[in-house]
């Protein structure tokens, strides 16, 4: 079945004029380059790729169904563990998960499994009368030996709409119960949502479906309620007859550096800059949303997040800078990302970390302030850590300064519910099963662990929804 | 969807509304806001919260015609929705949480400018509910911009006017009329401010010069309302710290309002482009 053919490459918008539009980058496979890729997946006994995926999609054995051209056999092999197959397909980095262990990497390219989970799951949503039967009255994992009506009826709370909510509230709605998630933006989604833009993750083509699949599994999802404020878990609990509540708030609180002029016109976290243009879509004319670039920006940050940023603000019209204090190769963001942002146009700005931003006399910024870095020894992480070389200060003329340092978790839910303990990052406290030091409350995600993936998101959110079922079980 | 049951226009710019929020008129204290989206594709607006009734379900909010997306939400009628209502946001009011002893000792003087009087009103009427003593100061420029007058009355001990054309009550602005009563003898230990960031700037000099604590209530930018933008970022005693989140209401004397006045105005250019090309919403088909 294997061959030694390359790796299909993927079809993607030219670079010059993706810079001044939010039509997705990546075209995907079409049906013929989707079956000659999945022609090169060896199907090893033991694949080395499911085990890498935080959710355990049977890559195997959905690539064999692209083989045969049964792409809805291949849709119902990933709805088996994955809600968000579209998503999963263009936004996790498979380059260290599947793809990265995948056996032909090691002398050859990896087979393209996001690819192929992103066209399956393409596919099956233009055709939609292929889309794999995933209504609470088929689930897709039946449980053995347990009665369905053990768990019938029973509520559970999902706190955030993102991704680890998502895949939460997937399994439990499958297993019978009755969910509801509670967003507080206007829309659900969550990071998918306000952080990811529209040139990687189409809201309204991919997104919307994908969360409307959820729903058809019986998930109700109500928007505008805010928990820690609105309604507390504890009321949720005691008065609105919740057995259990998983909270995926994830890590929404940004980080600044503390430097002298963070507060002036012009300087925004990239959680602003970002949910303006993509939750509030300030880059559609016929939105009312104000948005800022100017005609040249500095995003501050290495990450994902400081990819996306410059990635928008460059579509938004301006000239943009990365700056970072490492060099290209610590850079934490997706190669792909990275590649991507060079080919479009993006400046990198390496081992340079600002150290003021400089206002003009009406209170906006003017320049930013750096210093050149060095690498020195390998720090705990097993990365080089950067030191300031003395007195080679300069200044870079900018507009607007785009704050990308990451980001932490929101207190609100923690702070108003009794019992409930965060570490000192501030990130809630959960074991391997992702129950809270609560008894009936479960958290996953990046209320969890601080910033992280989607992917992991969703794992955490699996894994606490089977905590979930044993501790209703057990009552 | 968020259900308008009743709408009147307070002066041809000023509108109140009382609006089904069900969960949110349960949660709601005084000193909180609230964020309003009118439709599919209008901002996220702040809005004090300037009543609520938990038995009814309601929230009142007052509204003042700024922008384009102000004048959207003004230009709905009753029986219409909005599509979303968000909140209660913010830290309530410092007395909401006071040990009964220590509200007993204290006398309010609550300071309001234009569209703020709106807020002011829960926070005067829970003070006298719960028997402390509180004054009330309403500032307007003219006459025909006074709110509230008649509601705040009946939540108060001493209610003051003034107009900056003397068109009614005091001649004078907010800051000469809270002279004028500390002069005649009034004492407080605490003010509480809110209006436009340079009213509150110069109410809180006011209020230091008369030894008076101030408390101010922000109305900074802001998207989500619940920490995550930090575009309400606020230097309070040299801290920066989130409005949204950690206020709205700080101490005046530690607030630099320079810059909060400057970081308000952050999108004033685009927003006066949006007015220009904005088809205002008011009288479209239904």
């Amino acid at each position: 079945m294997a061959n030694r053919i390359p790796r299909v490459a993927v079809r993607e918008q030219d670079p010059k004029v993706r810079a001044t539009n939010f039509e997705e980058v990546c075209y995907g496979y079409n049906r013929e380059e989707a079956m000659l890729e999945a022609s090169r997946c060896l199907h090893c006994k033991n694949p080395r790729c499911v085990m890498a995926c935080p959710v355990s999609v049977k890559i195997p054995d959905f690539i064999a169904k692209v083989c045969e051209g049964d792409f809805k056999g291949a849709a119902a092999v990933i709805a088996e563990d994955s809600s968000l197959p579209a998503v999963c397909g263009r936004v996790c980095p498979q380059e260290t998960q599947c793809e990265g262990s995948c056996i032909l990497g090691v002398k050859g390219e990896p087979v393209a499994i996001g690819k192929l989970e992103r066209f399956v799951a393409d596919y099956c949503r233009e055709f939609a009368e292929e889309a794999p039967v995933r209504d609470s009255e088929h689930p897709a994992i039946p449980l053995e030996g347990v009665e369905k009506s053990a768990r019938t009826g029973k509520r559970v709370a999902v706190v955030g709409s993102g991704p680890a909510g998502l895949a939460c509230a997937s399994d439990l709605a499958k297993w019978g119960y009755d969910v509801t998630i509670f967003e507080a933006l206007h829309k659900a989604g969550g990071v998918l949502e306000y952080g990811i833009p529209e040139f990687r993750l189409p809201k309204d083509k991919v997104l919307k479906h994908e969360i409307q699949e959820v729903r058809k599994l019986g998930v109700k999802i109500e928007t505008d309620v805010i928990i820690g404020k609105t309604v507390t878990i504890d009321s949720l609990m005691d008065e609105e007859g919740f057995k259990a509540v998983f909270i995926g708030s994830g890590a929404g609180l940004p980080k600044f550096m503390g430097i002298p002029g963070e507060n002036l016109c012009g300087v925004f976290s990239a959680n602003e800059f970002l949910t303006r243009n993509n939750l509030m879509k300030a880059w559609r004319e016929d939105y009312l949303t104000p948005i800022h670039a100017g005609k040249k920006v500095c995003v501050v940050g290495g990450g994902n997040v400081a990819m996306d940023a410059a990635r928008t603000a460059l579509r938004l019209g301006a000239e943009v800078h990365i700056i970072y204090r490492r060099t290209e190769a610590e850079l934490p963001a997706r190669k792909e990302e990275v590649h991507h942002a060079i080919e479009e146009g993006i400046i990198f700005d390496m081992l340079t970390n600002p150290v003021e931003i400089i206002g003009d006399e009406k209170g906006w910024v003017k320049s930013l302030k750096c210093i050149r870095m060095e690498l020195g020894e390998p720090d705990e992480s097993g990365r080089r850590s950067p030191v300031p070389i003395e007195g080679s200060e300069f200044e870079i003329d900018t507009e607007v300064v785009i704050m990308a340092l990451g980001t932490s978790p929101n207190p609100m839910i923690s702070r108003s519910t009794a019992g409930l303990e965060t570490n000192r990052r501030g990130c809630l406290i959960a074991d391997e099963k992702g129950a809270t030091t609560r008894p009936g409350v479960f958290a996953g995600g990046d209320a969890v662990t601080g910033a992280a993936t989607v992917i992991l998101a969703m794992g955490a959110g699996r894994t606490a929804a089977k905590a979930i079922d044993e501790y209703i079980k057990s009552l | 969807m968020f259900e308008i049951l009743t709408k009147e226009m307070l002066t041809p710019i000023i509108c109140r509304m009382k609006v089904s929020a069900p969960r949110l008129a349960a949660a709601a204290q005084p000193g909180q806001f609230l964020i309003v989206r009118a439709d599919e594709k209008g901002e996220r607006i702040p809005l004090t919260i300037s009543d609520f009734d938990r038995k009814e379900g309601t929230v009142t909010i007052v509204t003042q015609k700024i922008g384009a997306s102000t004048a959207d939400i003004i230009a709905y009628e009753p029986g219409e929705c909005f599509a979303d209502v968000v909140g209660p946001l913010g830290l309530p009011s410092d007395f909401v949480e006071m040990p009964a002893d220590k509200l007993k000792e204290q006398r309010y003087i609550l300071i309001a400018g234009g569209l703020g009087t709106a807020p002011v009103y829960p926070q005067a009427k829970w003070l006298k509910e719960h028997g402390v003593p509180v004054d009330v100061i309403i500032g307007a420029k003219t006459k025909d911009l006074l709110i509230y007058t008649e509601e705040m009355r009946g939540v108060c001990d001493n209610l003051f006017i003034c107009t900056d054309d003397g068109s009614e009550g005091f001649k004078g602005m907010g800051t000469n009329m809270l002279e004028h009563v500390v002069e005649e003898g009034h004492k407080y230990t605490q003010a509480v401010i809110i209006g436009p960031m340079i009213m509150m700037k110069f109410t809180t000099l006011t209020c230091k010069k008369l030894g008076i604590p101030a408390i101010v209530s922000l109305n900074t930018l802001m998207v989500d309302g619940t920490g995550m933008c930090g575009a309400c970022r606020v230097s309070v005693g040299g801290k920066t710290r989130f409005a949204c989140v950690e206020g709205p209401e700080f101490d005046g004397y530690e607030v630099d309002f320079d810059e909060a006045m400057r970081r308000q105005g952050q999108y004033r250019a685009e927003e006066a482009a949006a007015n220009e090309n904005h088809v205002c919403k008011i009288g479209r088909g239904k």
